[in-house]
Parts: C-alpha cells; structure tokens; sequence
C-alpha cells in the first residue's frame, strides 16, 4: 500500500529539503518506487538539491492547473532506481496550490509509487498546509535549538488537527520526529539541547538522529542525496532512519562523540 | 595558558556550565502556556455560539445582552457553560 509523507517542521532552514532528498533516495535505494514533490510553490529548490535543477520542463503546478500530464512533469532520477522528482513551479505563488488539484496528483502517484514524499515549504501557510493535509505520515524536522523545537510543537498541533485524517476523525498520521544538525560536541559539554530532552518535550518516536557533518554541505553543493556518501556518518544516519521508517528496528548511533585519544583530547580541552 | 584554564582541563565535562539545561527549562516553560492555545483550539467556539443561539431563537425571543458562554480549562478537562437567560413570558406561556 502507498504511504504519503510530509517533511516538516515549521522553522525554515533545519534541514527538510536535505532530509527530503535523503529519506526519498534512500527509499529508492531500499527497492521502493518513491517520488518526492516540492511544495514550496516559488520558492522551489528540491531540484538543485537533488541535482536536476537543468531538467525541469514542468512542474507540479503545470499538472494543477494547465492541463500538463503528470509523467510529463516526473524527473526520473539517474542515478538511483525507482527515484522520481516532481518540481514546483518558481514564478507562480502557492496560491496555484488547490485542495482539490493538490488530491488529484497524489492520488495519481498513489497508485504507481510505494513512498509519496511532500518536502513542505517553511512556515504553517498554504503551502505547508498543502504538504501535510493528504498524509498518512509525518517526519517532523528539528535541530537542538529552541527556537526550532518550539515551532516543531506548534506543527505537531497543526498535524493533529489540521490534516485531512484529523478532519475526517481517521487514526492519527504517524509522526516522527528527526532530529538533524546533532553537534556531538557541543551536546557532550552541555551547551546544545541533547536528544533526550528534545524527545521529552515534543514526545513523539525518534525516526533519526543525523550528526552534523561536512558530506552535506558537500552533496549539496554537488546536487546528490547524501546517502550517495554512504561513507558519511550523515548518510549512514539517514540510512538507519530510512530503515526504521520501513518498519525495521535499528539502535541509534552517533549520539555520543567518538572516542578521541588522550593527546587529541588534551589539545580540544586547552583550546 | 592561565590558572583559569589549566583548571578547566581537569574538570569533567558534568560539571561544565552549558546552556543546554536552561534551554530545556525555557522551552518547557513556554509550550506549557502555548499549547493549550495551539492544541485542541477550541476555535469552533463562535460558531457553536451562533448555532446554538440560532436554534433557539427559532422558539423564543433572547436579548443577546442575557448571553454567557464560558471555558473552563483544567488539566483533566474542560467545562462549556452555556447560559441564556429567558424573558420571563416566554417561559410561563411554555409551561
């Protein structure tokens, strides 16, 4: 059965559209036919990202509301199999997003991918509204810091009432939270809010943890998924998440700082 | 190197003063006040009131001044109390 999930998180910049391209890429990776789709309507850069910033022809809105069929608007991802791209428009305004439009695409891809990813747009206006009203699912996105975590239970209480299932009296969408931008260091010596706590006050499942790491700048940069690193800590991370999302039971790594040796040790304390 | 932080090598990390502790007790702080706002909003509330007071002035006269609608949030649960006071006529000629 397809199972539709937003990335969310209310703050911007936490990490949503990285994490989009890594959970839905790592799905694909996991034998899973997943498309991803760009909500955040004129502000659109899940393509560049993912790397194919060059190949939109069309967008989601051209399938909303011109009559452009919605495989004319799918961007096949070459490098991993099974992984679909649907890009927003960057000239219109999220407006061009309708209820009934935004229902008739997810329907559609429904019924041809196992995974529908809706990477949410910022904020909790049309467009986050739009991302997270069809889900069966949410992954909540939230770094150690509390302006984020606050916005992240502001988000939880939009999906608990606001969502489509909500309205309709449905099972609660099934929320996850991913906590991303983890310093290890910074949590060790007690200046960043460490997992424990985050989990205590949002208390919904942990889906992830995901360390700070350069590989994701650095796929950025480079417009790939970072689980194409899969050498990275950020990448194995994500790997794990993808895997608990699929139902397996993975311990969490990379909490805690890696073991450093007393010399390394001595000269990050005198620093 | 200063005394200060020749001090601060052998000190363990438990005891360093971070921030991440106050952070914690701010955060909880706030979305203990917020979230009664932002979860469970009782945002039908206007349009419960103007049903109910449409229902009933299909039967009688009401003066909206006589009109009292209260919440009552408490840990457990929540009062709704509805009172609407009947011009004294309507109320003989019914009984």
């Amino acid at each position: 059965m397809s199972q539709v999930i937003v990335v969310t998180s209310g703050k911007g910049g936490v990490g949503k559209t990285t994490s989009a391209a890594a959970i839905g890429a790592g799905l694909a990776l996991k034998g899973k036919k997943t498309c991803v789709i760009d909500f955040d309507v004129g502000l659109r850069n899940l393509d560049l990202v993912m790397g194919v910033e060059r190949r939109v022809v069309f967008d989601f809105i051209n399938v909303i509301n011109d009559g452009i069929r919605l495989h004319q608007a799918l961007i096949k991802d070459k490098r991993i199999e099974g992984l679909y791209i649907l890009p927003t428009s960057q000239t219109r305004d999220k407006d061009a997003l309708t209820r009934e439009g935004v229902e008739r695409v997810i329907e559609e891809l429904k019924q041809d991918f196992d995974y529908v990813i809706c990477d949410s747009p910022a904020g909790i206006e049309k467009g986050a509204f739009m991302a997270l009203y069809f889900a069966d699912e949410a992954i909540v996105v939230t770094n150690p810091e509390v302006s984020s975590v606050r916005d992240a239970d502001r988000i939880l209480g939009i999906l608990n009432s606001k969502s489509r299932r909500a309205e309709r009296g449905e099972p609660p969408m099934k929320q996850h939270l991913l906590l991303t931008r983890y310093d290890l260091e910074r949590v060790a010596r007690g200046e960043m809010l460490k997992l424990e706590d985050v989990v205590e006050i949002l208390a919904i499942p942990v889906l992830g943890v995901i360390p700070e790491d350069d590989a994701v700048l650095q796929c950025s940069n480079n417009g790939m998924p970072v689980v194409l690193e899969p050498k990275s800590i950020a990448a194995q991370a994500y790997m794990d998440a993808v895997r608990r999302l699929l139902g397996e039971t993975v311990e969490l790594r990379f909490t805690t700082p890696p073991k450093k040796s007393f010399v390394n040790w001595l000269l990050r304390r005198s620093a | 190197m200063k005394l200060k932080d020749l001090f601060d090598l052998f000190r363990g990390p438990g005891r360093s003063t971070g921030s991440a502790a106050r952070a914690k007790e701010r955060l909880q702080v706030i979305l203990a006040v917020e979230r009664p706002l932002t979860r469970g909003q009782p945002d039908f509330l206007p349009l419960l009131q103007r049903e109910i007071l449409e229902v009933i002035r299909k039967y009688v006269p009401i003066d909206e001044r006589r009109i009292k609608i209260e919440v009552e949030r408490e840990a457990d649960m929540s009062l709704l109390a509805v009172s609407i006071e009947l011009p004294h006529a309507t109320l003989s000629r019914a009984l």
